[in-house]
């Protein structure tokens, strides 16, 4: 799920830091400038693994800091498309399944990757994974939050966020500090505006042993346990087809 | 910045743990609030993941073992970061389109993963019945 990006700044280093040794000031200054950054089709940032080579440092004119260029190595995090990967589901709303890693946030599943048969239950505001059993009844699967998950990683779209622009004079929405775009801002009338995410992941799980831990643990213990009343309908499953024939 | 290679190398989840495991020890910086915050959590869903219980050896004679099956490297990075224990869980992570895997093969790589990473409910003391056993076949 992570790589390492292969990066190169010019680090200025404040007069204040020049007791520290080198070395420890650019990681400092590096660690301050990308750590928990999204860096726009690199992926979520997460440490500085190691500095490969500083150049001379040098200082400008009218700026008492120093100014080096140095080449990094960052510890990024970037899962590569079609990775399987488990999470905790964060909500449920009408658009599919919120997912989060715990350090990052924005995964979403949309409904239509989730397992078919799937409904969302307003009153429990959750999504329900309709299992067939065999006599034609339905298997109510609840997927509630904090339960762990596991999903496929099927897209990664990364959105341009420019700086917050001045507050509108008008009573627009514009209010929310956090709008990322102003022109998008103009465009969509809307009362509240929502942050776009820097970086998104579209997860699916549509396939046989993703979803819900706990909907397949019963089949790997199969073996071992007697089936209970919620295994009757794994237990014929001989090829994990489950639910999804294609 | 220059992005001079978005994607340098491939790292496991162990390595990365390391990493941060690292910089807790050592930073407790001003100003370092962004660090620490990606830091503890990352390090929160590392250490509920499977690399809790990896080490640098392990991996790489689950490697050298793995090598028998031709697999890919990214799946088998995958199969590193999130070992599989049934035989779903290899079909999820092992692209078999191509070259069917045989439920043999499937048991093996299974039998693989409690060989090298002892997992709760894994056998520590069986390291050696089960070398015997690979001998036999």
């Amino acid at each position: 799920m992570f790589v390492l990006a292969e990066l190169k700044d010019n680090v200025r280093i404040a007069p204040d830091q020049f007791n520290l040794k080198l070395v420890d000031a650019v990681r400092d200054e590096i660690d301050r400038k990308l750590a928990n950054k999204v860096l726009l089709n690199v992926g979520l940032c997460i440490a500085l693994k190691e500095i490969v080579s500083l150049k001379d440092s040098i200082i400008l004119p009218g700026d008492g800091a120093s100014h080096t260029e140095v080449l990094f190595r960052y510890v990024v995090f970037r899962p590569m498309v079609g990775t399987v990967m488990t999470g905790k589901i964060r909500t449920c709303s009408r658009e599919g399944v919120h997912v989060t890693l715990g350090f990052f946030d924005d995964i979403l599943i949309p409904h239509a990757a989730l397992q078919h048969p799937s409904r969302f239950d307003e009153a429990e505001q959750a999504w329900v994974w309709e299992y067939p059993l065999e006599d034609g009844n339905k298997h109510d699967l609840f997927m509630d939050v904090g339960e762990p998950i596991k999903f496929r990683v099927s897209r990664e779209i990364f959105e341009e966020t420019s700086p917050i622009g001045p507050p509108k004079a008008e009573g627009q929405a514009s209010q929310n500090a956090n709008t990322s775009a102003a022109a998008a801002a103009a465009a969509t009338v809307a009362a509240s505006q929502e942050v776009k995410a820097p970086y998104k992941i579209i997860g699916a799980i549509n396939e046989s042993g993703l979803g819900v831990l706990s909907w397949w643990d019963q089949q790997a213990k199969d073996d071992e346990q007697e089936g209970e009343e919620d295994n009757t309908e794994y237990d014929n499953d001989d090829d994990g087809e489950g639910a999804c024939e294609e | 910045m220059e992005t001079v290679n978005a994607t340098y190398a491939y790292i496991t989840n162990l390595e990365v743990m390391n990493i941060l495991q690292t910089i807790k020890s050592t930073k407790k910086k001003f100003g370092m609030r962004n660090l620490a915050t990606v830091t503890y959590e990352a390090l929160q869903y590392l250490e509920e993941s499977p690399c809790k219980t990896q080490t640098c050896d392990s991996i790489k004679s689950y490697l050298r073992d793995l090598g028998a099956y031709g697999l890919m490297p990214h799946e088998m990075l995958q199969m590193v970061n999130d070992p599989p224990t049934s035989a779903l869980h290899t079909q999820l992570l092992i692209d078999d389109n191509k070259v069917p895997l045989t439920d043999e093969e499937n048991e093996a790589i299974i039998e693989l993963t409690h060989k090298h990473f002892h997992f709760i409910g894994g056998d520590q003391n069986g390291l050696q019945q089960e070398e015997a056993q690979q001998q036999q076949q």
